[in-house]
Parts: C-alpha cells; structure tokens; sequence
C-alpha cells in the first residue's frame, strides 16, 4: 500500500469542520469515488470532525491518499488530546451520547466506511482512523 | 452575520439552505424560523435541502426539532429535494429523522402544505354543535 499524498490540518473550531468536509471531498473526487461514497465519508468526518471539536476540545486531522496498485482510498486519522473516552464500547452504542447530540457520531461513521479503528485513553485523548475504499 | 433567508408565500414559509452550514448557522435558522411562524402566522414551513450535499446527525437533529417546533405552533414542515446519495447515507448512518414529514420536490412539497391548510380551514368553518 502506497500512500499517494499525506496533508494534516486543524480541526479547532465549527468553521474547521465545514472547512474538512470540503478538503475530503476534493480529495474523495480526485480518488475517484462515486457520489455516493463521497457522501458517505464526508458525512463520517462531519460527525468524527465535530467530535474532536466538541467533545476532544479540538486536534487535528490527517488525510492520506492511499493505493494498493488496483484500489485506491482513503484515510483519515483523528486526533485530540482532550479528556478521553472511558468506556468505547459504550460510545459505539447508538443513542448513547453524553452531549446534546444523537449519539449516532462513531457508531454512525463506522457503517459509513471500510476500516474504523478507535483508542482512546482516558486524560490523554482519542484517536479515530477511518478508511474508505474506492 | 451568516444566515439563511426566509421567505413568505401566503401563510408558508420557504426556506431554501444552500450553504454548507456550520452548526451556529444551523441552530441559528432553527431560532429564526420558530420566531418567523409565530410573527408571520404561517401553517407551513418548507425547507428545500436540495443543495446540501450532506446531512449528518446534526444537521438531522436541527431538521427535526424544526419540524417538532413548528407543530407545537401549530404549523406543518415537509423537506424536499434530498438528493439520493444524501438518502442513502441518511438511511445507513441510522438517522430516521423522526416526525419529519418529505416531498420529492417543492411542487409536491407545496401541495401538501397547501393541503394540509385547506383541511385545516374546514375544520375550523364548520359550525360548533
């Protein structure tokens, strides 16, 4: 697997998020995804975005343009450094939610793409890898 | 500031988001609209969503507390124009958007609400017995 193009850019505020969403499209069209994936994915990074926003107290992003030769993808890795998840499998839950929100974000994200990994440690931070394939 | 224009056809109130809304703007046009039916007297809201290119669960919870609020005024909404691919990945996110009512385009939409008003209208002429 060959990493075509790595970029990593902040994701502090809810202008960031927006700002995301637009980057992974560009880059979700130039891998060639179809509309529909396209969809999918920058809908799970609206919702992984928002999270590092809202819940990590910000961090940052890295997209990878990634090949194997006959597939193309691509990965985005979220990281903050805000107070942790304590339970993951609990956050996985849908409806679950500690916030205002639908509690759908990561269980929601995870159906959205090919590959969903999560660590998290509690006063350190979280760090959500997501990929999607072509 | 940012935000989305509101406007008025009889006693439906047309919103058309052709944005990529951020949160603030989202929550924003969800206050706008709830003071807007209750200044403007409407029975209907349409919002046309066929320019948005996403809905994550944000922007599906603020649609839905639109809607909640708006029949708790006394006023019906119907979404219309999501696109396909926005349908597809609504579905498998898992957001239902609950008590929100949809319409293929706004003709459709617009025949609902007009619909709907002119029930409304009848039930309120007939005679008390």
């Amino acid at each position: 697997m060959t990493v075509l193009k790595s970029e990593t850019v902040p994701l502090q505020t809810e202008a960031d998020i927006v700002r995301v969403r637009q980057t992974v499209r560009q880059w979700a069209i130039q891998q060639g995804f179809s509309l529909v994936d396209q969809t999918k994915l920058i809908t799970a990074t609206s919702e992984l975005a928002r999270n590092t926003v809202v819940y990590g107290g910000g961090g940052t992003v890295q997209l990878e343009a990634l090949t194997t030769g006959s597939r193309r993808g691509l990965r985005l890795i979220f990281v903050d450094h805000g107070p942790g998840i304590p339970d993951i499998a609990q956050a996985m839950t849908d409806g679950y939610t500690t916030g205002e929100g639908l509690g759908l974000g990561l269980g929601g994200a995870k159906r959205l793409v090919n590959e969903f990994d999560i660590t998290s440690h509690p006063g350190a931070g979280t760090r959500v890898c997501i990929t999607k394939w072509k | 500031m940012e935000r989305i224009p509101i406007l008025q056809m009889d006693d439906i109130l047309l919103v058309t988001i052709q944005v990529d809304m951020h949160d603030q703007l989202a929550l924003t046009l969800q206050d706008e609209l709830t003071a807007h039916i209750v200044k403007a007297r409407a029975c209907g809201v349409l919002i046309d969503i066929s320019s948005l290119e996403i809905v994550d669960s944000f922007i599906g919870r603020v649609l839905s507390n639109i809607a909640a609020m708006a029949r708790v005024l006394d006023a019906e909404t119907v979404v219309v124009g999501m696109q396909p691919a926005v349908a597809i990945t609504l579905v498998e996110l898992g957001l239902s958007l609950t008590g929100v009512r949809t319409a293929l385009n706004v003709e459709k939409g617009m025949a609902f609400l007009r619909a709907a008003s002119a029930q409304e209208g009848r039930r309120h002429d007939r005679p008390q017995v």
